[in-house]
C-alpha cells in the first residue's frame, strides 16, 4: 500500500481543486492517443483518430477523457485505499477491456504533462512529486486484479 | 538511423530558441532529484540535497543542470548523427560514472515537463510533445549505446 504523508495529501487535494476534469481529461487523452499511436487500438469504436485534427474533433475523446480524469479525481477521496477503491475497475480493464497495463503508466505520464502545460510554474516540483506518486499508485491499483 | 522530417526539425529549432540553458537545465535536474530521490546517489559530491530547499540552493545542481542542458543543445546541433556525437559521453557514463541508463529516461521526462511548464498548453501541443519525446528518447538511446 502506498502512503501519502499528510502534507502530500494536502498538496494534492488543494491542487486538484483547480483541475477541470473535462478540459484536462480531454487534453491528456489527446496527448496519449497522438504520442503513443498504438493506444488508439483500444478506441476503435471512437471513429477517426488517424490525425491530430481528427483526435481533436472527436467528441468521444472529450467524453472519455472526462470520465478517466474524474475517476482519477475520485481516488483523491480514497487516498487511504486506492487499491481497494479501484479493484472493480481493475477487473474490468483485465477481463472485459483487455488493456495492457503498461498503458496505465503512459496515460499517467500524459496526465502529468497535461497538468504541467496547463498550470505552468504552479506545477512546482513538490506538486509534481505528489502528483506522480498519485498516478503511479492509480496505475498499480488498476493492475492489481490482473491475472 | 534516426530520421527527422522538416516539421520536426522546425519544431525543435523554434522551441530550443526559447530555452534558457541555465534556468531550464536547473529545473529539469532539480525535478529529477526531487521526484526520483535515488538519483541523488549519483551526486553525493554535491553536498546537501536532502530537502527540496537544499537542492534549490545548491550551486552544483545549478551548474550541472546547465551542463546537461547545453549537452542536449549540442546534440540538437548534430541531429543527423546523435548516436555518433554522443558515443564518448556514453562510454563515460558507462565506464566512469556508472549510471544506470534507466535514469536517462527519467531526466528526459523532466526536460519534457519543464518545456510543458514553460510553453503552456497552447504552445506545448501534442505534436510538440511527440517531437520532444522522440528527441529525448533518441538521446537516451545514444547515451546507452556504448554500455557493456
Amino acid at each position: 500500500m502506498v502512503n501519502l504523508e499528510a502534507a502530500e495529501k494536502q498538496t494534492i487535494t488543494s491542487f486538484w481543486a483547480s483541475v477541470d476534469p473535462a478540459a484536462q481529461g480531454e487534453n491528456a487523452l489527446q496527448r496519449l492517443l497522438y504520442c503513443y499511436p498504438w493506444s488508439r487500438r483500444y478506441f476503435a469504436k471512437f471513429g477517426d483518430l488517424s490525425t491530430i485534427s481528427a483526435i481533436r474533433k472527436n467528441s468521444h475523446v472529450r467524453a472519455h477523457g472526462h470520465k478517466v480524469l474524474s475517476a482519477v479525481g475520485d481516488c483523491i477521496g480514497h487516498l487511504g485505499d486506492i487499491k481497494g477503491h479501484l479493484a472493480q475497475l481493475s477487473k474490468l480493464h483485465c477481463e472485459t477491456l483487455h488493456v495492457d497495463p503498461a498503458n496505465f503508466c503512459l496515460l499517467g505520464k500524459n496526465i502529468t504533462i497535461c497538468m504541467a502545460s496547463h498550470f505552468g510554474v504552479t506545477f512546482t516540483p513538490e506538486v509534481q512529486a505528489t502528483f506522480e506518486k498519485l498516478v503511479t499508485t492509480v496505475a498499480a491499483a488498476l493492475s492489481s486484479e490482473y491475472h | 538511423m534516426v530520421l527527422w522530417d522538416a516539421a520536426e526539425k522546425k519544431v525543435i529549432a523554434s522551441v530550443w530558441a526559447k530555452v534558457d540553458i541555465e534556468a531550464d537545465g536547473f529545473q529539469a535536474l532539480l525535478r529529477t532529484l526531487h521526484v526520483y530521490p535515488w538519483t541523488k546517489r549519483y551526486f553525493s559530491h554535491f553536498g546537501a540535497m536532502s530537502t527540496l530547499k537544499d537542492i534549490e540552493s545548491n550551486p552544483k545542481v545549478r551548474a550541472h543542470g546547465r551542463k546537461v542542458m547545453a549537452a542536449v543543445g549540442d546534440a540538437i546541433s548534430h541531429m543527423d548523427n546523435i548516436k555518433g556525437h554522443l558515443s564518448q559521453l556514453s562510454q563515460l557514463h558507462s565506464d566512469k560514472l556508472h549510471v544506470d541508463p534507466a535514469n536517462f529516461e527519467l531526466l528526459g521526462n523532466n526536460i519534457v515537463i519543464v518545456l510543458a511548464v514553460k510553453l503552456g498548453n497552447d504552445a506545448f501541443t501534442p505534436e510538440v510533445q511527440a517531437t520532444f519525446q522522440k528527441l529525448v528518447a533518441v538521446i537516451s538511446s545514444a547515451l546507452t549505446r556504448e554500455y557493456h
